[in-house]
């Protein structure tokens, strides 16, 4: 199988806080991973890494780029990074909310398009060409996520599992060869959940893009996932299937706490 | 009451306020996108008006006709001084990027004074006579005795960029990657817009509008000095905090309200007083309405 992400020995310090600790980490073509780990394990930083927010204090980072090469990708700024085949989502909501959902996708679609503002203004066979593709591609982002009912709402007005699943549907804008999604499960209940597991399987299997996830929910972690890894202190502590992450004796250890009576 | 006298303060009013939004868009645009009062931007106005002049002179003198030398000052005065601007934000601003708002603040106002000095050393610090770049038109002959062919020039141009920025930052490509740098620098990022690039537009597109003011006032009142930047700015800033600092409709709608009001107040009070006038409208809506006309109150999650 082909990898999508490859990250060797990531290192990032704040001062003398060492956040994230020779972290190795793949991901596969086509996908679904998930990252998890205690509060404070460094897994957002670890996606602030590899998005180009954080430079990262030591390691590599590759990611196979759309024309299949694979390119190293560390200490690129975020819109270049994304450019790549990178997208990414937030733990809080970070919607454009004075911007209608169909223009919040259509942002996403910026580093695919070309119109200057001379194209704008006279509006050419090319630039049309252009906006009619944008919006129809965002328009059938947004029905793979049955959002397409919101199409012209404000954004702000959306109710809160909308809201989060329009996240995703802007980050899909870029045209993405992996997606992060920074717990996306968070602040959902359990049926709004339950939705989000099909969508994240839809865009998968749909679109064939690979996903690598942090998210607290462990029900939606042991349904959807291929690949877990855990990290604690910055440090991967473990690997494999959710069977095998489930009886990992030193994930359970983290999680829960060592057993007073052994 | 003379009917007539109010007419003509109310045109005044209009072309003053035309003058300021033209100003106020160029702070209130920069402020929506770095959160920064850009302070050098009166100086870039006045950058505007005087390269208008210099190369005017030279077409003249070289007995170009009067359209063409219009066209090609006001070319030249734009690109000048979004040259100006776009070097500004290099050297002064993007280098503090991360660094507190009253550092960037204060190498605004540095720059500001640093402008001024440069073209009193370059130029000099006497009052320049200005061209009339504007002719008076056939066609406004009839009318002239209520409103000069100057005034309805730059109430028009006005009008003009005022549409031509909406449909820019509403409909356009680049007009939407603004509106997503100016609420979310890092999303918009991560969304593949190149935020450096947008920040520099912006300064380009309120150094466009600044130059396009300055060569209208200056061609209005007659002369320009090296000072003339200083008062109009501010005045222009005094316009984009009424309206709402941060939103182009209420820099607009501020800047009108106060060339009425300063026009109205002028012409029944007294001429002594304009400015006065002008930062006690500020002193009043810092301490009544901070967040503006149009603008949105500030409040902060905690």
């Amino acid at each position: 199988m082909t990898s999508i992400l490859d990250v060797k020995n990531l290192t990032l310090d704040f001062g003398g806080l060492r956040a994230i600790d020779h972290l190795n980490l793949t991901v596969n073509k086509g996908e679904i991973a998930a990252l998890i780990g205690p509060n404070g394990a460094g897994k957002t930083s670890f996606f602030n890494c590899i998005t180009g927010i954080y430079k990262p204090t030591a390691g590599e980072i590759f990611l196979t780029c759309r024309n299949g090469e694979k390119e190293r990708i560390n200490g690129l700024k975020p819109n270049l990074v994304t450019r790549k085949g990178m997208a990414r989502t937030f733990q809080n909501i970070r919607l454009f909310s004075s911007m209608t959902v169909l223009e919040n996708v259509m942002i996403g679609c910026h580093s695919i398009t070309h119109a200057g503002i001379l194209g704008a203004v006279f509006k050419d066979a090319a630039t049309r060409k252009e906006e009619k593709y944008i919006v129809d591609k965002s328009y059938s982002i947004l029905k793979t996520l049955e959002l397409e009912r919101f199409v012209n709402e404000l954004a702000v007005n959306l109710p809160y599992g909308a809201q989060r699943l329009l996240e995703i549907a802007r980050a899909m804008a870029t045209d993405p060869q992996l997606l992060l999604l920074d717990e996306p499960a968070a602040g959902m209940n359990p049926t709004e959940t339950r939705r989000l597991d099909d969508m994240i399987l839809k865009i998968r299997d749909e679109k064939g893009i690979a996903i690598l996830l942090i998210e607290h929910d462990m029900k939606l972690v042991m349904r959807i996932s291929e690949t877990i890894h855990v990290v604690d202190y910055g440090k991967k502590i473990g690997e494999g299937t959710p069977e095998e992450i489930r009886n990992h004796p030193v994930v359970i250890k983290a999680y829960l706490g060592e057993d007073i009576h052994a | 009451m003379n009917p007539e006298y109010l007419t003509a303060l109310i045109l005044g009013g209009l072309t003053r306020g035309s003058i300021y939004a033209l100003i106020a868009l160029g702070y209130t645009m920069v402020y929506g996108i770095i959160q920064l009062i850009n302070f050098a931007h009166g100086e870039i106005y006045m950058i505007g008006a005087f390269t208008g002049l210099i190369v005017s002179t030279v077409l003249t003198m070289h007995g170009m006709p009067g359209f063409g030398v219009v066209f090609f000052a006001a070319a030249a005065a734009i690109i000048y001084a979004c040259c100006y601007g776009y070097t500004l934000e290099k050297i002064a601003y993007k280098p503090l990027r991360h660094a507190p708002r009253l550092s960037v603040l204060i190498s605004a106002i540095g720059m500001s004074l640093f402008f001024q000095n440069y073209v009193l050393l370059a130029q000099t610090s006497n009052f320049l006579p200005f061209p009339g770049l504007i002719p008076d038109f056939e066609f406004w002959k009839p009318y002239s005795h209520v409103m000069s062919a100057t005034e309805l020039v730059i109430i028009v141009t006005t009008a003009i960029v005022m549409v031509l920025l909406t449909l820019l930052i509403k409909f356009t490509r680049i007009g939407k990657a603004m509106r997503a740098t100016s609420q979310d620098k890092i999303m918009a990022s991560l969304l593949g817009i190149n935020v450096n690039q947008i920040i520099s537009i912006t300064f380009i597109v309120g150094s466009a509008t600044a130059a396009i003011g300055g060569l209208l006032i200056a061609s209005h009142t007659g002369q320009i000095n090296a000072y003339m930047g200083f008062l109009v700015g501010i005045k222009a800033f005094v316009a984009a905090v009424l309206g709402g600092i941060g939103s182009i409709p209420g820099a607009v709608l501020g800047a009108f309200v106060l060339g009425l009001s300063e026009s109205v107040f002028t012409g029944y009070v007294s001429s002594d007083y304009e400015d006065v006038f002008a930062f006690l409208i500020l002193v009043l809506i810092l301490i009544f309405r901070p967040s503006g006309i149009l603008g949105r109150d500030q409040t902060q999650k905690v």
